[in-house]
């Protein structure tokens, strides 16, 4: 696969006070660390350790991620929205990459 | 005394759990909604002279959570190499300068159902072509680039997003072409031969054996509408003919090479199997 490319599904707008569900997708291939190559040589661990949303900088959901998360992780999760602003999404690689994303909601 | 009572009930408990498992292993009757929106068809009545009653898709026969990840294409992790495959279409590769969207512009357009039609027939090759044969020869012919390799990334990623074009279109391939018919033959006769140390034909699983369990996992009906398919126990697109040779390794037999003689007469007739099912790719499964 290309390089780790995060899908991020929020809706465009509520209304204050509504609590809506967000639903992120990474494409990563998730090295457990636990694998050996042909040569028996451990492959690597290579892994997302920690992901977390943040709304307008204030902390909304974060989770450490371990070897045992498949690939392509995906996590679905609720947020109470009071008024219009910008969801950041962070995914934190062992390689020490960086991938985020964000989306704006608005608020009737 | 107490030991055989203990053994007894050691029993009744293995033969209720298998009589639970047994049961679990048939086909759901359940309608697949991709986001709520587009009705696809997973039971269709079978065309003349077709072995069984009903064809049915194998999206039928998985668990709750995974006919659910299907059903979502955000969930759906498939989706990520349709993304993929897309980023392919527009990228410019090869000495004539060309991407695929140079000639075929926008896909959602241009290859609107045409991969519910493949395989086709390749008059100037007289063996049957399917899409991943049908990239590789644009490939070659018009963009003058490489030729991919059997499972290489890219190939997955472009036949993925090529058949996700035709999503929720019938499947239907037009055995009148050229020699196509004859091929359908050699494809039923390598269906119903016996390979391998275990003896098993395609036959002995997928037409016999649906709904049943063999060891841990259930047996579909094996029809192809969901190719490429993303398998959670890969974590990964699965090619068809990679999941051919999957198959017939299990039978502890040599298998063919991908896109040879065999496996594309096969490709021909299983495809025929699954006539009226919608397409599905990116299917998800066990």
């Amino acid at each position: 696969m290309a390089a780790p490319k995060p899908r991020v599904k929020v809706p465009k707008s509520a209304s204050a006070g509504e609590v809506i569900t967000i639903k992120t997708l990474i494409s990563h291939k998730m090295e457990s660390g636990q694998r050996k190559d042909k040569q028996g040589n451990v492959i690597p661990r290579q892994i997302i350790n920690k992901f977390t949303c943040e709304f307008e900088g204030k902390p909304v959901f974060s989770c450490d991620v371990e070897p045992a998360i498949s690939a392509n992780p995906y996590f679905e999760f609720t947020a109470k929205v009071m008024e219009s602003g910008t969801f950041k999404f962070t995914w934190v690689d062992d390689s020490g990459d960086v991938y985020s994303h964000e989306q704006a909601i608005e608020v009737k | 005394m107490k030991k055989a009572i203990i053994l007894a009930a050691a029993a009744a408990v293995a033969a209720s759990g298998m009589a639970a498992s047994l049961a679990g292993a048939e086909p759901v009757d359940d309608q697949l909604v991709i986001d709520g929106e587009l009705e696809m068809v997973t039971r269709a009545a079978p065309p003349k002279d077709h072995p069984l009653d009903e064809v049915l898709s194998g999206w039928l026969y998985r668990t709750p959570e995974t006919r659910a990840l299907e059903a979502d294409s955000f969930q759906n992790p498939g989706m990520l190499y349709v993304e993929r495959g897309e980023e392919i279409w527009n990228t410019v590769e090869g000495e004539a300068g060309k991407s695929c969207a140079s000639c075929h512009g926008d896909a959602s357009e241009s290859m609107a159902g045409v991969g519910a039609a493949y395989p086709k027939w390749d008059a100037a090759a007289k063996r049957p072509i399917n899409v991943e044969l049908q990239i590789n020869k644009c490939r070659e012919n018009n963009m003058k680039a490489e030729p991919y390799k059997f499972d290489a990334a890219e190939q997955k990623a472009l036949t993925t997003f090529v058949k996700h074009q035709s999503l929720g279109t019938p499947m239907q391939v037009d055995l009148s072409q050229g020699d196509l018919q004859s091929w359908w033959k050699k494809g039923e006769e390598v269906y119903y031969t016996r390979t391998g140390q275990l003896n098993l034909s395609c036959a002995s699983c997928h037409e016999q054996n649906n709904g049943n369990y063999i060891r841990a996992d259930h047996l579909s009906q094996g029809n192809v509408n969901g190719f490429p398919t993303y398998r959670l126990k890969q974590a990964n697109m699965v090619s068809l003919h990679n999941r051919f040779r999957g198959c017939i390794r299990d039978t502890r037999a040599e298998f063919p090479a991908a896109f040879s003689d065999e496996l594309m007469a096969l490709e021909v007739y299983v495809t025929w199997r699954g006539t009226g099912l919608s397409i599905e790719t990116p299917a998800v499964r066990q």
